[in-house]
């Protein structure tokens, strides 16, 4: 590995770190779906800076070639994310459901009471 | 009296049914005056709410396409929300004979959720082919399910009782096949009684139903998955809460 690419490593992670804060911050991301990028952005930091804690981990859990590990972990992470958004797009999909349906009963409400109205001025 | 037709309000679910629904609601009324009858109109491009409205009905305009699920869902809110005891489910298309009417809401006088089988005998209603076997193999394992003998599991021509209709205003499912076939298995699963009449049905106004083996496939797939995620649902997604008087 040569020092290039060490430093593009750890600016990679320090990026996504701060983009993640950042987004936090301007309350541009929730707490519940930043967690994840998180954990991503931290574990990437890890490894860029102490490089032979990946070795020791892909001894640890077997994995003869330390990359694989980094593969692994990241289509793990990204797969967790997307379905956290299936489940979330879902639930706002019943939440916009309810709306509608409260949207569609409050109208015939409103229309009841404005036929109400009319007949009452016209009763004047 | 549980089946009082003035306690009855029916829904009828329509997305883009100007041509037949003015005439829809004008022969409901002429065959049970009593109830009053309610359109969902489900997101529709065309003019079926205003068509609905001047044929006197009350209408319900959904601002976006939900699914006879959601459509229904907001009807036995209607429902639960007006003091109406039962709900009727009628299509807007005039495949359904409102004359099946007072057969469904005698039943309900034993039964909380009554379906208007199109094959048990009445009328002309014919399928063939795989989707006919689909079809047959969904009556058997919901008849199972049931506890009864359901003959027509996908009708959409039924009548819910008042446990029904608090049951099925919070928990009315929008999915793909949710309307029929896991609405049945959540009332069976919370204990409702449920029982079919035979109904006669008529033609569909536009179309017939579909053999392409594919798709009949693909139904019997997805009926299959409404299924079983339908009896392995947590109960607690399908409690009524209860409310505040």
């Amino acid at each position: 590995m040569t020092l290039t690419t060490y430093i593009l490593g750890i600016a990679g992670s320090v990026l996504s770190l701060i983009v993640v804060t950042e987004l936090l911050r301007r309350h541009l991301l929730r707490e519940r779906h930043a967690i994840w990028w998180f954990i991503a952005g931290i574990l990437a930091l890890i490894v860029s800076v102490f490089p032979s804690t990946l070795d020791w981990a892909a001894a640890l859990v077997g994995v003869e070639v330390p990359i694989n590990l980094v593969f692994f972990v990241t289509i793990a992470i990204l797969f967790f994310v997307s379905l956290q958004h299936s489940a979330e797009v879902t639930r706002l999909e019943g939440k916009t459901r309810t709306l509608a349906e409260n949207i569609a009963l409050q109208e015939i409400r409103i229309r009841a009471l404005e036929e109400r109205v009319s007949d009452h001025e016209s009763g004047l | 009296m549980a089946s009082d037709a003035r306690k009855t309000l029916i829904v009828m679910p329509a997305f883009n049914e100007e041509a037949s629904v003015a005439s829809v609601i004008a022969e409901v009324n002429s065959i049970v005056p009593e109830a009053t009858v309610l359109v969902v109109d489900d997101g529709s491009k065309d003019a079926t709410s205003a068509r609905a409205r001047a044929a006197g009905a009350l209408v319900a305009t959904l601002p976006f396409n939900l699914g006879v699920g959601g459509a229904m869902r907001a009807g036995f809110l209607y429902a639960r929300e007006n003091g109406f005891h039962n709900v009727i489910q009628i299509d807007s298309d005039g495949q359904h004979d409102p004359r099946g009417v007072a057969a469904l809401l005698a039943q309900l006088d034993s039964a909380d959720l009554v379906l208007g089988a199109r094959f048990a005998g009445e009328g002309d209603y014919k399928v063939h082919g795989p989707r006919a076997w689909a079809m047959k193999a969904l009556a058997v394992s919901l008849s199972k399910v049931a506890g009864t003998r359901l003959s027509d599991t996908t009708s959409g021509f039924r009548a819910s009782g008042p446990a029904a209709v608090e049951l099925f205003a919070e928990h009315y499912p929008a999915e793909y096949l949710g309307d029929t076939i896991e609405a049945l298995v959540i009332a069976a699963r919370a204990d409702l009684v449920i029982a079919q009449v035979p109904v006669a049905m008529r033609p569909r106004a536009g179309g017939v139903p579909s053999h392409n083996p594919f798709k009949s496939a693909a139904y019997l797939g997805r009926a299959v998955m409404a299924l079983v995620f339908a009896l392995v649902r947590p109960r607690s997604t399908f409690q009524v809460r209860k409310r505040q008087a």
